[in-house]
């Protein structure tokens, strides 16, 4: 009982991995679809075209032009309202070259079950994620983000879950489930439960963000292993990417996951038999779902497959930082509200103002912001002139201005402190830090309700700097501790404890140079696949940081 | 005479019902609880098989397990594994079936408070002299049921229903069965007489499913009914199996929970209760070759006559008429006698033939 106990249809699956083994350059498409249609599905393709802001070395595109292939099984006896769909990225190195096969030879095998409640789409996307949004965005009608696609001519209903598969060898060790997706958002746990139930059952083994489970909880070995899984997931969630083509569905409420095979040096392999097995189980677990998955949490941090972290749990930990920041803010209230009581002039003193005006506080707000506006257009919009003035690539050019603008935030408090009325009084700075600290509370609230990661991320650093920073500290030492914790900083030391966490440490050249790859894939994330990490760390996060930076310079 | 026969027949209509009725519910809807639906239709089956017929018989299922769409084997609701019983079957006559099996039907229907366009199959048309059984199944917890998983019955509101049916007098002994999670606090506001009641677990146990089938995907049966089903299956009607043989099925070690039992409210001695009392339809019928005269002025019963006056039903059926003329043996007997004798022959030879004659 089970995929592939009939000896034809084990023959057909590995003639068909056989023949992917060898490297196709771009998509086979007439074959693919030729060979979907042989399986009994309604196949249907999509084309699409992109032109990226400027030019991605990491995968090396720019103008992305490319086709969406899938076809629909339709269940055999349920009306057409409801589907799962099962994608496999197709592209043109080795990295995935086995899926398709497998995707193909469990089309076939679920094609003669009568056990189908809800339309199965088996889809092939090329250039992976862009590929993906633009299928998701021709199937929601939607167009967030100014993809040009054909529209979509075979539709299956609204679809209840997403599994995407990533295989590259035919015999694997392991299974790597990848959660995280577009903004840190998270399928619901109960979609990882199904994966390591079902890998318990078949006896695959399975691992979460590529750590093997110990299962040594009380040792203190156990316990940094588990801490080590579950900051790698803050990182990831935190970096706002998807980290698998199934990132993309989280937007559109549909859970999904990314399952990816991993070969390692073991020396127990499971093949693709087993592999699929696992998947049919998957999959019919799924069509028996009446509801979408709502049962178990949306927020959560997984230090292993068998243990989370609820958000009752770790949220409280945000709430007392940024406690700190309402309780300082309170404190400067009631020192702006209470008249000086002690002042060196006696009766020539003008009665300080009641409440000092907040328009006082506007210069600093709308440069501030402005820079921030300046971070977040000018790296792509001025990459030609960069281009023809200095020896570097678009994306270097993007990159490095990014970095330029950044640090040239850093001056203005010499050269904006004459536009700013009120200047030398304690008021002043009192009210700037006030208003600072109420705007840094709320940005960080808001973003740890959508990105918890990279909420508490930003809160670690900014809190400390906000609640101390006042114009009469040593200028030196904490203009270095202030820029010590600037967002700039903080995304440098994530990616060196990224690479550490991933046991694969990078020395300082190779890290400074992957962060500046960090900088130009967030930006092309924020303009491909509209991820909110970028847009909010330089139109929010900096200019509020400028504000501190500010105040440390008061005069 | 029949003055003799008085003696024992105060044994016979003890229970004193004329007719059986059957109000058979599954709560639950969705693929994963298709094992609700077959304990109902495992317990209809046997309900039906003892004679019970669809018109006194309301089975309510809140949801189509035979013809989901993720049913491999459409048209049937298996109640073993290997899928050796279908309980579904040819003939089941479905009278309150998905949306409508509601608490607020439920109630209707016990109470008898329908509205006029209701149909006859849709209601419980009991009278004074009726013994109903009721069967729950599904999901429940400490003191409710729940109802298509949209709303609940509490154990107040079922007792409050039935002492609404007994001042109605709407039944004469009630049987009420319950197989859910902690079904022993729906039996613990009763407070009308005449009411048994067993439940598959007590408070704070779980009632368990017996066995998935790996075909189908789903667990087939919960534990309690399936040993139930196993216990009906043995009894046919003139069954002289009682009550305490029933409070005896499914013990812990079979089922894990507990199941339970309440027999304060009931009048008579569980042990003089048939199974078929409740589970059955049972006609009592006499066959007598003498004239019975009912009006004689001059003798009068010296006790007050029981209901009807009629033998127990076991020695109705066993009873055979008086032989009052030589019959051959029957052909068995004749057949066991030849072979018999051709053994004896066998072996001690023809020789000795002469020895006898």
């Amino acid at each position: 009982m089970g995929l592939l106990s009939d000896p034809n249809r084990r023959k057909a699956l590995t003639s068909l991995l056989t023949r992917l083994n060898t490297p196709i350059w771009g998509m086979p498409v007439e074959w693919l679809v030729k060979t979907m249609q042989a399986r009994g599905l309604e196949v249907f393709t999509q084309s699409f075209t992109r032109t990226l802001p400027f030019p991605d070395e990491n995968k090396e595109r720019y103008m992305v032009r490319g086709t969406n292939i899938y076809g629909i099984l339709r269940a055999p006896r349920a009306p057409r309202t409801e589907a799962l769909v099962l994608s496999a990225p197709c592209s043109p190195d080795n990295s995935n070259n086995q899926a398709v096969g497998l995707l193909l030879g469990l089309a076939q095998y679920f094609r003669s079950q009568i056990y189908w409640a809800k339309d199965i789409i088996f889809l092939v996307n090329e250039h992976d994620l862009i590929g993906m949004q633009a299928w998701l965005e021709g199937y929601h009608h939607t167009n967030i983000t100014g993809m040009d696609y054909t529209p979509l001519q075979g539709r299956a209903g609204s679809i209840q879950a997403a599994l995407s598969l990533e295989l590259s060898s035919d015999v694997i060790t392991s299974l790597d489930l990848v959660l995280e997706g577009l903004n840190g958002q998270l399928p619901n746990l109960d979609l990882a439960n199904l994966f390591h139930a079902f890998c318990q059952k078949i006896g695959v083994l399975c691992t979460i963000q590529g750590k093997l489970q110990r299962g040594d909880w009380d040792t203190a070995e156990g316990y940094t292993h588990a801490v080590q899984t579950m900051m790698l997931m803050v990182l990831k969630q935190a970096s706002g990417r998807p980290w698998g083509d199934h990132g993309l569905f989280l937007r559109y409420h549909i859970e999904a996951a990314s399952v990816r095979g991993i070969n390692s040096f073991r020396q127990y392999k499971t093949d693709a038999t087993t592999i699929g097995r696992l998947l049919e189980g998957m999959f019919r677990k799924l069509n028996n779902l009446l509801e979408r998955l709502h049962q178990s949490y949306f927020f959560y941090l997984m230090p292993s497959l068998t243990h989370f972290v609820s958000i009752g749990y770790y949220m409280p930990a945000f709430g007392l930082l940024a406690t700190i920041l309402l309780l300082r803010a309170l404190d400067l209230w009631v020192q702006l509200g209470t008249p000086a009581q002690v002042t060196e002039d006696g009766a020539g003193e003008v009665e300080p103002p009641s409440s000092p005006g907040v328009l006082s506080v506007l210069t600093p707000v709308v440069i501030s912001h402005l820079t921030g506006v300046a971070l977040y257009t000018l790296p792509v919009l001025s990459q030609e002139t960069a281009v023809e003035h200095f020896p570097v690539s678009e994306t270097e050019a993007v990159v490095l201005t990014a970095i330029a603008i950044y640090t040239a935030g850093l001056a203005l408090p010499h050269n904006t402190h004459r536009f700013i009325s009120g200047e030398g009084t304690e008021q002043g700075w009192r009210v700037l830090k006030l208003v600072a600290l109420l705007y840094l509370a709320v940005l960080l609230g808001c973003t740890a309700l959508i990105n918890f990661s990279l909420g508490f991320i930003l809160a670690i650093t900014l809190v400390p700097a906000a609640a101390c920073v006042t114009p009469h500290m040593p200028k030196a030492l904490t203009a270095l501790a202030m820029v010590l914790l600037s967002p700039g900083c903080t995304l440098l030391y994530c990616v060196f404890i990224f690479q550490e966490l991933q046991e694969a440490p990078v020395t300082l050249p190779e890290g400074w140079m992957l962060f500046l790859s960090v900088i130009s894939q967030g930006i092309l994330d924020h303009s491909l696949y509209g991820s909110l990490v970028y847009p909010l760390l330089a139109l929010l996060i900096y200019p509020c940081w400028l504000l501190l930076w500010n105040i440390l310079f008061w005069k | 005479d029949w003055k003799s026969n008085l003696l024992t027949s105060t044994q016979f209509f003890n229970s004193g019902h004329t007719n059986n009725w059957a109000v058979l519910v599954c709560t639950s809807r969705f693929w994963f609880n298709y094992r609700h639906v077959a304990n109902v239709l495992s317990v209809y089956r046997s309900v039906k098989r003892l004679g019970i017929p669809d018109s006194h018989i309301v089975l309510m299922l809140a949801d189509d397990m035979a013809c989901n769409h993720r049913n491999p084997k459409p048209a049937t609701v298996f109640s073993h594994k290997n899928m050796e019983l279908n309980v579904y079957g040819d003939d089941v006559e479905v009278d309150y079936r998905g949306y409508e099996v509601t608490v607020e039907n439920f109630l209707r229907v016990l109470t008898g408070r329908l509205p006029p366009s209701t149909p006859r199959s849709k209601r419980l048309l009991s009278d004074d002299r009726s013994n109903i059984l009721i069967y729950l199944t599904g999901h429940g917890g400490n003191g409710f049921l729940k109802f298509q998983d949209s709303e609940e019955i509490s154990n107040v509101e079922l007792a409050d229903a039935f002492e609404q049916m007994w001042q109605k007098r709407r039944y004469n002994e009630l049987l009420f069965i319950i197989d859910t999670c902690q079904g022993a606090s729906m039996y613990e506001r009763f407070y009308s007489p005449n009411i048994m009641a067993l439940a598959s677990s007590q408070v704070g146990e779980d009632s368990l499913s017996h066995q998935p089938d790996l075909a189908i995907g789903v667990h087939l049966m919960d534990r309690y009914t399936f040993y139930l089903l196993e216990f009906l299956e043995d009894i046919h009607p003139a069954s002289q199996a009682n009550m305490n043989d029933l409070f005896k099925v499914c013990p812990k070690s079979q089922c894990v929970s507990t199941p339970g039992h309440r027999t304060d409210l009931f009048l008579r001695d569980p042990r003089s209760v048939l199974i078929t009392d409740f589970f059955g339809s049972v006609r009592k019928v006499e066959i007598t070759r003498e004239a019975v005269n009912l009006t004689s002025a001059a003798e009068q019963p010296s006790e007050p006559l029981s209901y009807v006056d009629q033998l127990p039903v076991a020695e109705i059926i066993h009873q055979k008429p008086k032989q009052k003329d030589w019959h051959p043996p029957d052909g068995f007997i004749l057949g066991l006698w030849t072979l018999i004798l051709l053994v004896f022959f066998k072996t001690y030879g023809i020789k000795h033939l002469k020895h006898i004659f």
